[in-house]
């Protein structure tokens, strides 16, 4: 079966709020290898949402191990995710296979405590942090119907890392 | 259609010089594209790239009505440049101190020898009149990676200045 297109900005369905998954069953399965084959396609991405290719469910995967030097978990599989506790915020720049040919600078929570389920449904908990907990929210934002460019943030006046005053 | 030009405008800061500008360009069938405009000490500074029909002269002539009345000068090259040409950084320096002369120069200096390709650079004069600080913000591309370019800072941080390099790991998602 061919891949999915990705969605592009200004593609609507990109906006729509997914729905929770209620069945964990062989299609959830299948519909999860291809999102898998379809971010792997592509190979300076690490994560990917279902939205995005215009399947309204809340499922996403990440997965930052392709990046040296970066502390991770492998592959996340987000099924109904939640965050549960967020705690400090860094400004990163992101950009995203639904907004090509952009990046900006985005604040995003420095650590998250996540919530997300296995494809069997049962439950899996997660303490990220850093580029791995960033690219979590960025997913979770596309389940939301939100996209990096409704948080971008000025590029002159962004917060650049300060050493501490002695 | 290619037909791409840079245009600069610059003069005395006052409200409404962009939509003065860009409406002229508007209703002279110009499209814009990428710019960086910021005031500058007191004076507004336009960089804006133009797409016109006609020549550097006729984009002139749209714009000259308006610079008049808001006594800017502007300035118009042909451009070979194109949309959709970004180039990521993936590396960012932020430089401070107390204010002399070539600071820039001495920074930009080391940097170019230790590989740094500049994409973006933005500085201010912060602080009293009787004690400025300079503060500059760099994007670029590490050439040669990030760790010729820290040994270049450890240079002039020893003469002073305070300089401090982040990675730009940029997210993809």
């Amino acid at each position: 079966m061919a891949l999915p297109d990705i969605l592009v900005y200004p593609d609507e369905r990109l906006e729509q709020v997914a729905r929770p998954v209620e069945h964990f069953d062989h299609e959830l399965q299948e519909f999860v290898a291809r999102l898998d084959e379809t971010m792997h396609a592509s190979p300076a991405c690490v994560g990917l949402a279902a939205t995005q290719v215009g399947y309204p469910r809340r499922i996403a995967i990440v997965d930052v191990s392709i990046k040296p030097r970066v502390k991770n978990h492998g592959r996340i599989l987000l099924i109904n995710p939640e965050i549960v506790a967020w705690e400090g915020s860094v400004v990163g720049r992101e950009g995203c296979m639904s907004v090509p040919d952009y990046t900006g600078n985005v604040i995003r929570a420095e650590r998250i405590s996540l919530d997300t389920h296995d494809l069997s449904g049962g439950k899996r908990h997660y303490e990220l942090d850093g580029f791995e907990a960033r690219a979590v929210q960025h997913e979770i934002d596309h389940l939301d119907g939100k996209l990096f460019l409704d948080r971008l943030v000025s590029r002159r006046n962004d917060l650049f890392r300060r050493k501490s005053y002695k | 259609m290619n037909n791409w030009f840079m245009l600069t405008v610059v003069g005395k800061d006052r409200p409404g010089i962009v939509a003065h500008v860009t409406a002229a360009l508007f209703d002279g069938e110009c499209n814009l594209g990428e710019a960086s405009m910021m005031r500058l000490g007191g004076n507004f500074t336009i960089m804006l790239m133009v797409q016109h029909k006609g020549s550097a002269r006729t984009l002139l002539e749209i714009l000259s009505p308006v610079t008049a009345s808001l006594g800017m000068h502007a300035h118009v090259d042909k451009i070979a440049g194109e949309l959709h040409q970004h180039v990521q950084p993936d590396v960012r320096i932020t430089v401070f101190g107390a204010d002399r002369a070539g600071i820039v120069a001495k920074v930009t200096g080391v940097l170019a020898e230790a590989g740094l390709d500049i994409l973006n650079l933005e500085s201010d004069v912060g602080g009293g009149k009787e004690h400025p600080i300079y503060i500059m913000h760099i994007e670029g591309c590490a050439a040669e990676g990030v760790e010729p370019l820290q040994s270049a800072l450890d240079v002039v941080t020893k003469e002073g200045i305070e300089a401090s390099l982040t990675p730009i790991d940029t997210l993809i998602g």
